[in-house]
C-alpha cells in the first residue's frame, strides 16, 4: 500500500457564507466516514487562512522567524486528507470524491515508501 | 549452425527487436513491475541475440526467446543487487515470483501497457513519448527528431514519467468497466496525435514523419486486435489508413502541399482504401457511431470519387452534420462549411465560417481567403491569404498559401 496527500486548494480572501459551507461539511465529514469503513483513512484535517502562518528558517546559524505563508498566490492550502490505496487510481478516486464534496480543485501526491496492509 | 534457420545478419536483429520490442517490453513490466527493469532486460536480451544469433541462426520463435533471455538474465542482476541489499531490486524479485513467467496473453499484458503509457496522470507530450518508446520501439533519439526537439530533454521527458509511473503508483491494469470508455478515448487521442505530428507536412525529416505515421497505424491495428468490440478503435483505424493512402499523392517532389482537389488519385494507395473502406462498411453495419467513424466515413466518400468534381458532397454534408451532433466543435464545423460550399455554394459557406471564433488557425483563414475569392472578393481574399500564411505552422503550408495568393491577380 501506499499513501498519498490529498490537498484541497481554496482560493483566498473572504470564507464562503455559511449556507454554503455547511452543506460541504456535511459532506466531507460523510466522505472521512467512508475512509474509515474503507481503511483507507490515515488522518485529515481543516486548516486556518494563510493569515495565520508563521514561517521559521535558519540563515547564517540563527532561527529566523516571520510572518505570513511561505509562498504567497491566488490559492492555498484549506485542507488535506491522508489516505492508503493501493495505487494511483484507488487515491484518484478518493480524490475526485473529495473534490466534489469541497467543490475545491485536490491535489493528489505520493508519499515516498509503502506501507503495510 | 541449426539445419533450416539461416544465420541473421545485425540489421536482421535490430529489425527483429524492434517489431518484438512493445511485446517483449509488455511482458516483463507485468513480471517485474517495474519499467526500467523491463527495458533493461529487453536490451540485455538484444546484445546476447548479437552474439548469438548469427552462428545458431534465428530461434524458431524470436519473441519467446527474448522475453526468457530478457528474463533470466533480469533475474540473475536483481539477485546481485537484492543481496547487495538493494530494496528496489527485492522489490522486483518478489514481484517477479509471484507472476507467472510465460506470456500467457501477451496482448493483455500490451494493452495494460498502453492503458499505463496514457494514464491521464501523465501530461500528453509524456503520453506520446512514452507510447512511441516503449510501444513502438523507437529509440530515445529518434523520437526527440521527430518531434523537433532536443535528444536530452525528450530523454528527461521520458525519465520523469517513468519516475512518476513508479512514485505516483500508476497501475499497469486495463480499465475496468466504468472508466474503460474514457480512457479508451485517451489512448486513442495519443494515437491519433502520433499520426497527426507525422502527417502534417514538413520539409524537412520527412522519413521519421513517415515512420510516426506507420507507428501511429500498427497501433491502431493492435488496438483493434485487442479491443474488437469497441467500434470507436475500427473508426480511428480506417481513418488513419483512408489518409496515409493519400500520402503519396499530398505534397510534390520539393514538399509542397497538394490539395485534395488537385491531387494526382493515381498515386493514392489502393490496397489501403480498400482495407479502410471494409472497416468502415463493417462500422456501419454495427450501428454505434462515433466521432472517428464518422470522420473515416467522410474520407471513405472523398476516396471513392474518380476524380474530385465526381466528389459525392451531399453524403460528406450529411456526415458532417452527423459528427457535429455527436461531437460539436469549431474545426469540425469549420469542415461542414467547407461542404456547404460544395453543396449551397460559397455565399452560405462563408456565413458559417465567419460565425466561427478560429482567428489562431490558419485552416480557418485559408478556407475563407478559397471562399472570398470563388465570390470574387479578390482584395478581402489577398487579406485572408495574408493572415493564412501568417499563423501557418510550417513551410509547406506557407509555400501552398503564398502560392494560392499569388494566383489571384491583382491582389
Amino acid at each position: 500500500m501506499k499513501q498519498y496527500l490529498l490537498s484541497i486548494y481554496q482560493p483566498d480572501g473572504d470564507p464562503p457564507p455559511p449556507e454554503f459551507l455547511e452543506p460541504v461539511m456535511r459532506d466531507v465529514e460523510a466522505l472521512n466516514q467512508e475512509l474509515k469503513a474503507a481503511g483507507a483513512w490515515v488522518f485529515a484535517g481543516g486548516l486556518h487562512p494563510p493569515s495565520t502562518a508563521t514561517v521559521v528558517r535558519f540563515r547564517g546559524g540563527d532561527a529566523l522567524t516571520t510572518d505570513g505563508p511561505f509562498a504567497e498566490g491566488k490559492e492555498h492550502i484549506g485542507g488535506f486528507c491522508i489516505i492508503k490505496a493501493p495505487d494511483l487510481d484507488a487515491a484518484l478516486e478518493w480524490g475526485r470524491k473529495l473534490a466534489r464534496a469541497t467543490t475545491l480543485p485536490v491535489e493528489v501526491r505520493p508519499f515516498q515508501g509503502e506501507v503495510a496492509e | 549452425m541449426t539445419p533450416g534457420a539461416p544465420a541473421p545478419t545485425a540489421a536482421a536483429i535490430e529489425r527483429v527487436f524492434r517489431e518484438q520490442y512493445g511485446r517483449a517490453v509488455a511482458v516483463l513490466v507485468r513480471i517485474f513491475g517495474d519499467i526500467d527493469v523491463a527495458e533493461e532486460a529487453v536490451q540485455d536480451a538484444f546484445v546476447a541475440a548479437v552474439q548469438r544469433w548469427p552462428s545458431e541462426g534465428l530461434p524458431p520463435s524470436p519473441a519467446g526467446w527474448i522475453i526468457t533471455t530478457a528474463r533470466n538474465r533480469a533475474i540473475d542482476h536483481l539477485r546481485r543487487e537484492a543481496s547487495r541489499a538493494d530494496r528496489h531490486a527485492q522489490a522486483a524479485l518478489l514481484h517477479a515470483q509471484r507472476e507467472p513467467a510465460q506470456e500467457s496473453a501477451v496482448g493483455d499484458d500490451r494493452l495494460r501497457l498502453i492503458f499505463t503509457c496514457c494514464h491521464p496522470a501523465l501530461g500528453a507530450p509524456a503520453q506520446v513519448a512514452l507510447t512511441l518508446r516503449l510501444l513502438g520501439g523507437l529509440t530515445t533519439a529518434e523520437i526527440a527528431r521527430a518531434f523537433l526537439i532536443p535528444e536530452p530533454t525528450m530523454a528527461q521527458r521520458l525519465v520523469r514519467a517513468k519516475g512518476k509511473i513508479r512514485d505516483a503508483g500508476i497501475p499497469y491494469r486495463v480499465p475496468g468497466a466504468a472508466d474503460l470508455p474514457a480512457r479508451l478515448r485517451g489512448v486513442l487521442a495519443v494515437v491519433y496525435l502520433i499520426f497527426n505530428e507525422g502527417y502534417s507536412a514538413s520539409a524537412g525529416e520527412r522519413l521519421i514523419r513517415a515512420e510516426l505515421c506507420g507507428e501511429a497505424i500498427r497501433l491502431g491495428r493492435l488496438l483493434a486486435e485487442l479491443l474488437p468490440g469497441e467500434e470507436e478503435v475500427l473508426g480511428l483505424l480506417a481513418l488513419m489508413l483512408l489518409a496515409e493512402a493519400r500520402r503519396p499523392a499530398r505534397t510534390t517532389p520539393d514538399g509542397e502541399l497538394v490539395r485534395l482537389a488537385d491531387q494526382d488519385r493515381s498515386r493514392w494507395d489502393r490496397a489501403l482504401i480498400a482495407e479502410g473502406q471494409a472497416i468502415v462498411r463493417e462500422c456501419l453495419r454495427r450501428g454505434r457511431p462515433g466521432p472517428y467513424q464518422i470522420q473515416a466515413a467522410i474520407q471513405a466518400v472523398h476516396c471513392d470519387a474518380p476524380a474530385a468534381h465526381a466528389t459525392d458532397w451531399r453524403q460528406i454534408l450529411l456526415l458532417y452534420d452527423q459528427l457535429l451532433a455527436l461531437a460539436p466543435s469549431p474545426v469540425a464545423a469549420l469542415n461542414r462549411a467547407v461542404a456547404v460550399a460544395e453543396v449551397e455554394g460559397p455565399a452560405a459557406a462563408l456565413a458559417l465560417v465567419d460565425a466561427l471564433a478560429l482567428d489562431g488557425y490558419y485552416l480557418f483563414h485559408a478556407i475563407r481567403a478559397d471562399l472570398l475569392r470563388r465570390l470574387g472578393r479578390t482584395a478581402e481574399a489577398g487579406l485572408a491569404y495574408d493572415a493564412a500564411i501568417a499563423s501557418a505552422g510550417n513551410a509547406a503550408e506557407r509555400a501552398f498559401l503564398r502560392r494560392r495568393r499569388q494566383e489571384l491577380g491583382g491582389g
